[in-house]
């Protein structure tokens, strides 16, 4: 039945089909012009002076030294956002209390708020003329143009990916099955384990795949709290950028195919979820 | 054990569905068939000797959502082992009830006891009820099997049986719910009516103190609901848990329950055996919910009800004066002689499902009368436009004039 009535549908919306082709062609000219040329580009660039350069361009102590930044802080927020965005989900879709509302607000505050705003508000609050400055000087603290800085600044901006993948998925959900689960005796942490998680765990994944992303390709939030410390607070992104200013634009191109590749990486997971789990992914998925 | 077999025949002629059960719903001890009166004393009487039964007190529960009472006071004791229904229009409390029964809600006021315990602050857990929600909440990522399995499967080491004592309580009862076939399947897999059963398994593997159906069969086909209700007086008469259910379905609850507890608003309105309920309705409201029901505004006087508009009248003699209400049923009316009875014009005439409804007008009645015509009438059938004169053969009437306070929810 419902074939059927797509099928007609189909058939009631037909355009002519010289419009059909030029909507597309647009589409296809568009995709071409913003998206695959551009990565086109960084392969070409990366690869122009042949694969040793890249390859010592890659070698390079600084980039390594941006890579292992760049997979710890990815790792810190993923499993920190895990945590927060399970516990948030929870707290919002299985309990009634004050206040729900501006927990909500405030989870989707980091989506509005400009990554630099973001990470200027660490400066503000652990810079050395900060809030707290003084006394983390005190106690030879670094946060700013520190790892801790560049990991909180990362939390922040990938702090909503997880919250709001889980929520509409768990209000969907309902709390009758954990209901259920508590009243065959189960401890709260065995209808976590053994009810909970099975349930939500195609879309944490997802969620984390988002925030992953996120984490390992921002630079807005990160570039302020950084300090640009070649070797010590350069993630992959931020190296990118110095190369290119120097005009070292080999090694730059050669480090940005290795965020293309974690993108794509990312992009084929998240593809295959979507096909594989679609029924375990929210309905109602908004945004991204 | 009394034999009375006039008794039964009583109850079988006014409700002709409890025969089947009764032949169906035998104990194994009980030699020969029993009147389902005799089976709840019994049952009642055994106390908590019984397998799997519990007296459950409920002694002045309140419970407010914001500024909305949804539960106004309610008394209610069950022996051990009675499968009781909680009938009620929605927003009546009985939900209210049933969760709070089960520990999902705390009352403001009031104490729940399982036996000599109170249970009013024992949490979900603690309480060891067994639970079946109304779209069955089955774990999806777990088979059948498991999902009967998970209750004994969660308990703490010390308390929890053997591996293999697990599976075979489990299959025990698995073949009991007669899904013994169907232990590997995902719950997916199920039809609503074996989802049903699995709820249920699940629930009764902890051994509960009491078993507690949110409208069991509200999600369910109607053909399939028959069936699962027999199918579920036969599996409570066989393990004897005393059960709550909850359903706004009267002929749910008349056909199932031991004991029927009507509730509106918060409060208990009747409580009593289906019979009494049907026959016997304490009030107006009673009266219109659980059935079809015809009402007519009137007057009484020195014991006799005169409808608005109509010159026949009908002995009430335990009404006191005043305005008040005469119920009947459709199935309950007769034609007569003119004359003799409430002069009424037939402006609709109706094929059901085998049967026919004359829908009738009264003069200065704001309510139009259903009638369903029995097999002796059908060779007169009146038509469209007809006058024609009806007699209630059984009826009741109620003081009062306030139409609303028989509104259905």
């Amino acid at each position: 039945m419902a074939g059927t009535t797509d099928v007609a549908i189909n058939q009631a919306l037909r355009e002519p089909a010289w419009l059909r082709w030029l909507l597309t062609a647009a589409c296809i000219v568009l995709l071409v012009g913003i998206v695959v040329l551009p990565l086109a580009v960084v392969a070409v660039e990366a690869l122009r002076q042949g694969w040793s350069a890249y390859l010592t361009a890659i070698a390079d102590p600084d980039t390594r030294s941006a890579i292992r930044m760049t997979l710890f802080v990815a790792v810190i927020s993923v499993v920190v956002n895990a945590t927060f965005g399970i516990a948030a989900a929870w707290a919002i879709t299985k309990f009634r209390f004050p206040g729900k509302r501006l927990l909500l607000t405030l989870i989707d505050l980091p989506f509005s708020v400009s990554p630099v705003v973001a990470g200027l508000v660490f400066v503000l609050l652990f810079g050395a003329q900060g809030w707290l400055g003084p006394w983390l000087k005190a106690h030879d603290i670094h946060i700013v143009f520190a790892t801790p800085g560049i990991v909180l600044a990362t939390i922040f901006v990938t702090f909503p990916f997880v919250a709001r993948e889980l929520i509409p998925l768990m209000q969907q959900q309902g709390p009758d099955q954990e209901e259920a689960a508590s009243s065959l005796g189960a401890s709260g942490w065995t209808v976590f384990r053994r009810v909970t998680l099975p349930n939500i765990r195609w879309a944490l994944l997802y969620g984390l795949l988002l925030c992953s992303a996120r984490a390992m390709g921002e630079f807005g939030a990160v570039s302020v709290v950084s300090g640009n410390i070649r070797g010590l607070t350069n993630t992959l992104p931020l190296q990118v950028e110095i190369l290119y200013n120097e005009y070292n634009y080999t090694a730059a191109f050669a480090v940005a195919t290795l965020l293309v590749l974690l993108a794509l990486i990312t992009l084929a997971f998240k593809l295959w979820l979507e096909r594989r789990h679609a029924d375990a992914l929210s309905r109602r998925r908004g945004r991204h | 054990m009394i034999e009375n077999p006039i008794d039964s025949h009583r109850i079988s002629a006014t409700f002709p569905h409890r025969l089947a059960r009764d032949a169906a719903g035998n104990h194994a001890n009980v030699a020969h068939a029993r009147t389902r009166d005799e089976g709840r004393r019994s049952r009642a009487g055994a106390g908590s000797q019984k397998e799997g039964g519990m007296d459950i007190g409920i002694e002045g529960l309140h419970k407010r959502f914001g500024t909305f009472p949804a539960l106004r006071g309610v008394d209610l004791r069950i022996p051990s082992g009675q499968l009781l229904a909680l009938l009620g229009p929605s927003g009546s409390g009985k939900t209210t009830l049933l969760r709070t029964l089960a520990g999902l809600e705390e009352p403001d006021s009031g104490r729940i006891l399982f036996g000599e315990r109170d249970a009013t602050r024992l949490n979900l857990r603690e309480r060891n009820v067994g639970l079946v929600f109304q779209h069955y909440a089955l774990f999806p990522h777990l088979s059948v099997f498991e999902n009967v399995a998970f209750g004994l499967r969660s308990r703490k080491r010390r308390e929890r049986p053997a591996r293999a004592d697990i599976q075979k309580r489990v299959l025990e009862l698995l073949e009991r719910m007669q899904i013994g076939e169907l232990r590997e399947r995902l719950p997916d897999q199920l039809s609503g009516g074996q989802k049903q059963r699995v709820a249920l398994a699940r629930a009764m593997a902890i051994e509960p103190s009491v078993l507690l159906l949110d409208e069991p069969f509200g999600a369910l086909d109607a053909k399939v609901r028959i069936e699962l209700r027999r199918w579920l007086r036969h599996i409570h008469e066989e393990t004897g848990y005393t059960t709550v259910f909850v359903t706004h379905d009267q002929e749910e609850a008349l056909e199932l329950a031991d004991r029927v507890v009507v509730m509106r608003e918060g409060n208990i309105q009747q409580d009593g055996t289906p019979e009494q309920v049907y026959e016997e309705p304490a009030n107006a409201f009673v009266y219109d919910f659980l059935g079809r029901s015809n009402r007519l505004a009137g007057n009484v006087r020195g014991g006799m009800f005169q409808a608005d508009g109509c010159g026949a009248t009908f002995a009430c003699a335990e009404v006191a004066d005043g305005a008040a209400q005469l119920y009947a049923r459709p199935h309950d009316l007769a034609l007569v002689a003119t004359g003799e009875g409430l002069a009424a014009n037939v402006i609709d005439v109706r094929q059901l499902a085998g049967r026919y409804v004359l829908t009738l007008e009264l003069p200065q009645q704001s309510r139009v009368v259903e009638f369903d015509v029995g097999n002796d009438a059908r060779q007169a059938l009146p038509a469209r436009g007809d006058l024609v004169a009806v007699r209630p053969l059984r009826y009741r009437v109620f003081a009062g004039s306030n139409g609303d306070v028989a509104k259905k929810g």
